[in-house]
C-alpha cells in the first residue's frame, strides 16, 4: 500500500488544474471538500474522476465517484480501487 | 436619440489579421489571408487552400484560463470569444463582478467545436462514453460561443446565438439592434464566428462549389467579380460589434464609430427560383429595398456597398440585384467591394467580419481594394461602371454603407452604417 502522504501529494497534482481557490488549496488537509473549500466547478469533479483513472490505471465507477467529494474520500477511493487491482 | 442605436466597440480575428489595428492594415493594403494547408490534399479534397485566422498559444492565454484550455477544441469559440472580448474592451467597458442586466450578446454559429465533436463520436463508439470529460456539451452546443462570452463579460440581458448559414452575422446585428431599440437592453455585443477546417468544409468540396484551380497560388484564389472567378474560397473566424444607445453612449463619454439606421431581414422561401441553395432574386431585391427604407435614407446616399459576392456565377445576379433593389442607374451605382477577395468565405463569420470592415471604412475614410479581379466579368460590366469596383485603396470619407449577406435556406439580411454626427 501506498504511503498516504505521497498520495496526497499526487492527488493534489490531479485537482490542481481544476482548483478555483488557491489559498485553500495551499492549506489543503484530508478534511478539504472539493466543492465548498477549493470551490471547484461542480462539472470538473468529472475531470478529476477521468485524470485520476488515467494516473492510476484504475477504473472508478459511479457509485464511487459519488462518494468523492473531499480529500479524505478521495484517497479511500483510490486506495480500495489499487487494491482491488491486486 | 432614444431610437439611436449606435456601434461603440469593434473585434475581429480574420485570416489576413487578428486583431483591429493588424485587420485594418490589411485590408487597406488588400493583403490575402489565403493558404495553401497541406492536411487538406493529404484528405483528398478538390480546394487545398483556404482561409485560417493564425492564433499563437500566447495569445490563447490573453483570452482563457488553462483550465478553460484544457481538451478545448473548438476553433469557432476560440475566434469568437477573442473578437467579442476585443470589442467589449474596444468599447471600454469593464468585465463585470456581478450580471450587467442592460447588456447582452447575440453571438452566431454555424457550427460548434466539431473538432470536438469528432472526438466525442470516436470514443463515444468505442464505449467510452463515461470518458468523454466535462466540456463537451458546452464546447458542442450552438451557444457555446454566446455562453462563454456570457460568463467571461458578465452579460446579464439576453444571452444567445443566433443561426442563419451565411448570413448569420449580418443577422446578429440586426437582432441585437432590435434589442435595443425596443427597449430591452442598452448594449449589445453582436457579432458571429466559424469553426475552420476540413470537418467543416468538406461539405462545401464535396457539392464542387470550392475553387480547385487555385491550390498553387492560393492568394489568388479567391476571386468575387473576376471572370475566372471558380467558385469560393472556405474561410474561418469571427467578427463582433458592440451596438449601444446613443444615449448610453453618450453617457458614457464612448467612441462611436458609427451608427446602425436599420436594416431588414428576410426570405426568399425557397420559391421564385430560390432553392436551399439559390437565392429567390425578389426576396433579394426586396430585403435591400426594405433595407433603405427602414434606415430612412434614399439609395442614392448610398456611399460604398460591401456585398456578399463569393466568387461564383451568383455573383452576377447580386449585382443585378442590387442594382434592381436600390433602383439606381448604371452611372448611380455606389463602389461596391467584397472583403472575400481577401479572406474567403468565412461562412457564418462572414457577416460580421465585412461588416467589421465596412464600419473600419466609415470611421477611417477609406473604401478598401478589391483584390483578384483585373479581368472583371463581363456580365457584371455590362450592369454597371467598371471604375465602380475599386482595385486600389480609395482614401475618402464616406457617410453611408449598405451591407448585405445571403446564406443557404434562401436567406438574407441587409444593414445600413452611417458615418455618427452628433445631431
Amino acid at each position: 500500500m501506498m504511503d498516504k502522504v505521497a498520495l496526497i501529494a499526487e492527488l493534489k497534482e490531479i485537482i490542481k488544474p481544476y482548483v478555483q481557490d488557491q489559498e485553500a488549496f495551499g492549506k489543503l488537509t484530508e478534511e478539504t471538500h472539493f466543492i465548498t473549500d477549493l470551490k471547484i466547478n461542480s462539472a470538473n469533479l468529472v475531470d478529476i474522476v477521468l485524470d485520476t483513472e488515467d494516473k492510476y490505471n484504475i477504473e472508478i465507477d459511479n457509485d464511487s465517484m459519488d462518494k468523492m467529494s473531499d480529500v479524505k474520500s478521495a484517497i479511500g477511493v483510490i486506495e480500495e480501487k489499487i487494491a482491488a487491482k491486486g | 436619440m432614444k431610437d439611436r442605436v449606435v456601434i461603440t466597440g469593434l473585434g475581429v480575428v480574420s485570416p489576413n489579421g487578428v486583431g483591429l489595428a493588424a485587420f485594418l492594415e490589411a485590408i487597406k493594403a488588400g493583403r490575402s489571408g489565403i493558404k495553401f494547408y497541406p492536411e487538406l490534399k493529404e484528405l483528398g479534397f478538390s480546394c487545398c487552400i483556404g482561409g485560417m485566422p493564425e492564433i499563437s498559444e500566447a495569445l490563447k492565454r490573453d483570452y482563457f484560463t488553462e483550465l478553460q484550455l484544457k481538451d478545448f477544441k473548438s476553433s469557432g469559440i476560440l475566434y469568437g470569444c477573442i473578437a467579442g472580448l476585443d470589442a467589449w474592451k474596444d468599447a471600454g467597458l469593464a468585465i463585470n463582478e456581478r450580471p450587467d442586466y442592460e447588456s447582452g450578446t447575440i453571438f452566431g454559429a454555424g457550427t460548434s467545436g466539431v473538432e470536438k465533436f469528432r472526438e466525442a463520436i470516436y470514443k463515444l463508439d468505442d464505449k467510452q462514453v463515461r470518458r468523454l470529460g466535462s466540456t463537451v456539451v458546452a464546447q458542442t452546443m450552438a451557444s457555446g460561443v454566446s455562453a462563454y462570452l456570457g460568463g467571461m463579460i458578465g452579460l446579464g440581458n439576453q444571452v444567445s446565438t443566433n443561426s442563419s448559414a451565411c448570413s448569420t452575422g449580418t443577422e446578429a446585428i440586426l437582432m441585437g439592434y432590435d434589442r435595443i431599440k425596443a427597449g430591452h437592453a442598452q448594449r449589445m455585443l453582436v457579432g458571429s464566428c466559424s469553426d475552420d477546417g476540413a470537418y467543416v468544409w468538406g461539405g462545401f468540396d464535396a457539392m464542387r462549389v470550392l475553387t480547385y484551380k487555385h491550390n498553387n497560388d492560393p492568394e489568388k484564389g479567391s476571386r468575387p467579380m473576376s471572370a475566372t472567378a471558380a467558385g469560393f474560397v472556405p474561410g474561418s473566424g469571427a467578427g463582433a460589434l458592440v451596438l449601444e444607445s446613443l444615449e448610453s453612449a453618450l453617457a458614457r463619454k464612448a467612441t462611436i464609430y458609427a451608427e446602425v439606421l436599420g436594416g431588414e431581414v428576410n426570405s426568399g422561401g425557397q420559391r421564385n427560383g430560390g432553392t436551399m441553395t439559390a437565392p429567390n432574386s425578389d426576396a433579394v431585391q426586396r430585403c435591400i429595398k426594405k433595407a433603405i427604407a427602414n434606415a430612412g435614407i434614399k439609395a442614392i446616399a448610398i456611399d460604398a456597398i460591401n456585398g456578399h459576392l463569393t466568387a461564383t456565377i451568383k455573383d452576377v445576379t447580386e449585382i443585378e440585384n442590387w442594382k434592381i433593389g436600390l433602383n439606381l442607374m448604371a452611372d448611380e451605382f455606389p463602389p461596391i467591394n467584397s472583403l472575400k477577395s481577401m479572406v474567403g468565405h468565412c461562412l457564418s463569420a462572414a457577416g460580421s467580419i465585412e461588416s467589421v470592415a465596412a464600419v473600419l471604412q466609415l470611421k477611417e475614410g477609406f473604401i478598401f481594394p478589391n483584390i483578384n479581379c483585373a479581368d472583371l466579368n463581363e456580365d457584371i460590366t455590362a450592369l454597371i461602371p467598371a471604375d465602380r469596383i475599386p482595385q486600389q485603396l480609395v482614401e475618402k470619407d464616406i457617410n453611408i454603407v449598405a451591407k448585405a449577406s445571403f446564406g443557404f435556406g434562401d436567406v438574407n439580411a441587409c444593414v445600413i452604417f452611417k458615418k455618427y454626427k452628433n445631431k
